[in-house]
């Protein structure tokens, strides 16, 4: 596994392998199955995006800023997962503070897509997607944001699930927009994202978001058929602006589904245009806050040469964030200003639960809604980086998801010149279980998911 | 020109909980560096601040005993600036709705009672210190204080003199205490006070321009620097100038408030409510047990002492400045089962002034309110007198054993003896013939001479009243 991982570095997509780590591990795994220990999780390698905290082992955030900093704890995802039997074998590439969704405002450089490595992996998870794509791991942990699970999950062809706001706790996440980041599995099946999010879901006392309910059994859960279910179709994921190849796709993997007995439905989210702009005021309001502690004062880069304490903040974050980072912080700093807040942060607060309350009113006619997770296949490496509202509107089916705080899933569900395409399933409110089966019951019938990039 | 003062006060009171309001830290003052400081503290990535149930609690009791609306859901939201005691880059607080609002309490001065308006209290989390005095060129910061709970007090500028101001703090100060939130100590930090004071010719309605004062930690400094402070800005309007609304800084050395910053250098906040913290929702039920266990509060145990023990009303009030004095007094009168204002003027007497000079406070005194009880029994039942007792006192405090012990040991046990007495004024008369016949021609002031002849006589020991009486029949024989 290792071995692997070291051998396909042109994909860059680990910043660190925890070699040492990963091997100790192992043979602990391997100690507890011979004492008859028969967890599913037990021995399986995982890597976890470099925004988990893993104690001992350097935890970037695929920053400058964070380049040497080593937690001395783990994050509450990561200490489930090695409580389940996992092995943490790398941490994986990102966009920076996972502000980005191509991967390539990585400190470490962006990573590139197994299918085609002109080709950016999509992103904030870029580095999990690609890792489970190329079969690097079989498993690999991301967040999202605003996509950052889903649209790397679909552009590199694998199934990829955000939960509902406060299903995982987010303790030892390094926060991005906190009332938005959720951590979620990344793997080949929805079967294998159901056993990971066992390990991951549950109440943690160390985040006042994570929500006290019972984890119902996701693995059970699969079973069950798909007859009667809705399907609802939403009008505006269907309509121009994506490209048409993919909605082609799109249509193909829904009649599989009338073929297991769903009914599609017609839907409507009036409100899911102002969702882009809506999330552009939030998400950089929340990280313009969240990125303050990075000072310099006590753990992470700090600049050299500064005269006084106010040129060492301006240096050390001057240089330690980059780019896309530093505009972020600029936009929020600014939607948060004397004068401005009410124009823009209020306003988008406002926006916010009308995008909420369109769900609410779609789920009552369908179980579940479908539709493509992103509107292209994965673009080439160095075209929207320069552009930052045509990288933004990657996102445009699935920020919506994040301000409602619902559970959505990526599954591959075709190719566009050999290129996957992905598409979303969004739940209600904690119904990720329903989500797992119905894509589990689809990779029952397709093979999308089972399609390894030449060379891997 | 006739000028009328116009103050509001800004009280920080720290919560006495046993971790911090967002980390389960502790809050031990003193300790070394950065001991009482753990991950959250420190702002490490992706830790997570979680409320301290307690801290909401004794905001709730508080809000209840001032008579304030403790409200069903306030929020906590994050105020941003850089500073380097400030790990996170933002102090959680509440701003927009805070967890009491509209209270009120009453001041008594030499005018009488007034009630002060509070504005709100509400939660947020003290920032660490920055340590510049050791190492060259360097800058320490410590932790330890980051994240402790503090309530912050707003009244409403209803205040009219520093006197006022004083006398609102005091009882403010009484408060916290007798609550069990805050442990009222000044000089540690434990209560700060900010001063907003502002000037206005008698009978304007606006409000002059305010002064912040910040840096007041004791109630002389507060009085002080309001004092000051109202000078400086009528000397300022009477020179034909303006105020300008800034934080002033006061310094007790030199007695005067200096300028810090202006209201134009003031910083941008970006108030917004925290992402991390689910508003902050209080049940009734909750708020049920919070007023179950409410204490006595000043006001009410001083009007009771009055009533219940005939006491002044300033012997009430001093007798409830604090819980424990208050108890301490209420434990002796129940176990002397003598007239409490015996009781009253032995504690705020002898052992007030015992306390002082050994600079303890009444926890420890070293005379429980059993053993003063069973002192007073021996003073009401003429075992021993007054005078006599505050030898037997002395010797309690000093260790000597209970009342009974000290009074057989030093032989103080008074003579009540009817012919003991008279034998000894027998004497006293025999020796001085002189004074008799003068007291006999109606010179009543030698009366006094004899009572001390007799007292002397009997080594402070024959009962006074008695003596008195005795004196009295004889001498005319």
């Amino acid at each position: 596994m290792v071995g692997r991982i070291k051998a396909n570095g042109a994909l860059n997509a680990f910043i660190t392998v925890a070699e040492d780590l990963a091997l100790e591990q192992a043979k602990a795994a391997d100690e507890a199955r011979a004492a008859g220990a028969a967890r599913p999780l037990l021995g399986v390698p995982i890597a976890h995006k470099d925004i988990f905290c893993t104690a001992g082992v350097r935890t970037t955030c695929a920053s400058r800023m964070l380049a040497d900093f080593v937690p001395p704890y783990d994050a509450t995802v990561v200490e489930k997962m090695r409580a389940a039997g996992c092995v943490t074998v790398a941490k994986t590439n990102m966009d920076e503070f996972a502000m980005g969704s191509s991967n390539e405002t990585s400190y470490f450089g962006a990573v590139r897509n197994p299918w085609n490595q002109d080709r950016v992996p999509g992103g904030s998870s870029g580095g999990s997607a690609a890792a489970v794509a190329a079969r690097l791991v079989p498993g690999a942990t991301g967040t999202d944001t605003g996509g950052s699970i889903r649209q790397p999950a679909a552009l590199c062809g694998v199934t990829g699930l955000k939960p509902s706001y406060g299903r995982v706790s987010r303790f030892g996440l390094i926060a991005f927009a906190s009332s938005l980041d959720q951590a979620g599995p990344m793997a080949q099946t929805a079967e294998d994202c159901a056993h990971l999010l066992a390990a991951m879901a549950g109440f943690d006392d160390r985040d006042a978001t994570s929500l006290d309910v019972a984890v119902p059994d996701f693995v059970a859960g699969l079973r069950g058929d798909l007859k009667g279910l809705r399907i609802g179709i939403v009008k505006e994921h269907f309509a121009e602006g994506v490209e048409p190849r993919v909605l082609a796709v799109l249509r193909d993997a829904l009649r599989e589904y009338e073929g297991l007995g769903a009914r599609l439905v017609d839907v409507s989210l009036p409100n899911s245009g102002h969702a882009v702009p809506c999330y552009y005021v939030l998400a950089p309001a929340e990280a313009s806050s969240n990125l303050a502690r990075y000072d310099g004062v006590r753990y992470g880069y700090r600049a050299e040469g500064y005269r006084d304490l106010e040129d060492m903040y301006k240096k050390t974050r001057g240089e330690g964030f980059g780019p896309e980072v530093k505009r972020r912080i600029m936009i929020g700093t600014y939607a948060l200003s004397a004068g401005y807040y009410d124009a823009y942060y209020v306003k988008a607060l406002k926006l916010r639960r009308l995008i909420a309350d369109d769900f609410t009113r779609a789920f009552e006619h369908c179980d579940v809604l479908a539709g493509p997770t992103s509107p292209s296949p994965a673009f080439a490496l160095g075209v929207k980086n320069t552009n930052p509202v045509s990288m933004y509107l990657n996102d445009i089916f699935t920020i919506p998801i994040n301000l409602a705080g619902l559970p959505a899933l990526s599954l591959p569900a075709g190719f566009v010149d050999g290129l996957p395409i992905g598409m979303q399933l969004i739940g209600r409110y904690l119904d990720e279980g329903r989500l797992l089966n119905v894509a589990h019951k689809f990779q029952e019938v397709t093979d999308w998911h089972a399609r390894v990039p030449a060379g891997f | 020109m006739d000028w009328e003062t116009v103050i509001g006060l800004e009280v920080h009171a720290q919560l006495k909980t046993r971790s911090k309001i967002f980390s389960g830290a502790p809050t031990a003052y003193g300790a070394p560096p950065n001991t009482q400081a753990n991950v959250v503290d420190a702002a490490l990535p992706g830790t997570l601040p979680v409320l301290n149930r307690e801290a909401v609690r004794m905001a709730a009791r508080f809000g209840l005993a001032v008579g304030a609306t403790v409200h069903k859901r306030s929020v906590f939201a994050r105020k941003n600036y850089f500073y380097p005691d400030l790990p996170k880059g933002y102090q959680i607080s509440q701003y927009e709705h805070p967890i009491v609002e509209h209270g009120r309490l009453t001041i008594v001065t030499d005018q009488g009672e007034k009630v002060i308006g509070i504005t709100r209290a509400h939660l947020e989390e003290d920032a660490g210190k920055s340590l510049h005095e050791e190492g060259e060129g360097v800058t320490g910061i410590d932790l330890n204080r980051a994240g402790t709970p503090l309530l912050e007090i707003v009244s409403e500028p209803d205040m009219r003199s520093a006197a006022e101001a004083v006398a609102y703090l005091k009882v403010l100060h009484t408060l916290v205490r007798y609550l069990d939130i805050c442990d009222g100590n000044m000089q540690e930090g434990s209560f700060r006070c900010d001063a907003n004071v502002s000037v206005r010719p008698r009978g304007a309605t606006r409000l002059g321009t305010r002064a912040e004062l910040k840096n007041i930690n004791s109630f002389r400094f507060v009085e002080r620097a309001i004092e000051y402070e109202v000078r400086r800005q009528i000397a300022l309007i009477s020179g034909g100038g303006t105020v300008r609304q800034e934080t002033r800084l006061y310094d007790s050395v030199r007695d005067e408030t200096r300028s810090m910053r202006g209201k134009e250098e003031a910083n941008d906040y970006r108030y917004f409510p925290d992402p991390d913290l689910p508003a902050l929702v209080i049940s009734a039920a909750f708020l049920d047990e919070v007023r179950a266990e409410m204490p006595e509060l000043p006001e009410a145990k001083r009007r009771r002492f009055g009533e219940e023990y005939g006491l002044s009303t300033y012997d009430a009030g001093v007798l409830t400045a604090s819980r424990e004095l208050a108890r301490y007094y209420e434990d002796t009168v129940q176990a002397a089962g003598v007239d409490p204002k015996l009781a009253a003027n032995w504690v705020t007497g002898e052992l007030a002034a015992r306390l002082n000079e050994a600079g303890l406070e009444i926890n420890a005194a070293r005379v429980s309110p059993v053993a003063l009880a069973g002192l007073l029994r021996r003073i009401a039942d003429g075992t021993v007198s007054g005078k006599a007792a505050k030898d037997v006192f002395e010797a309690m405090w000093a260790g000597a054993g209970d009342a009974d012990t000290v009074i057989a040991a030093k032989g103080l046990r008074q003579v009540s003896d009817d012919g003991a007495i008279e034998e000894i004024v027998r004497q006293v008369m025999a020796a001085n013939p002189k004074q008799r016949s003068q007291y006999q021609a109606g010179e009543e002031k030698v009366f006094t001479f004899f009572v001390g002849q007799v007292m002397k006589a009997s080594r402070g020991k024959a009962n006074p009243a008695k003596v008195n009486d005795i004196l009295k029949r004889l001498l005319r024989d």
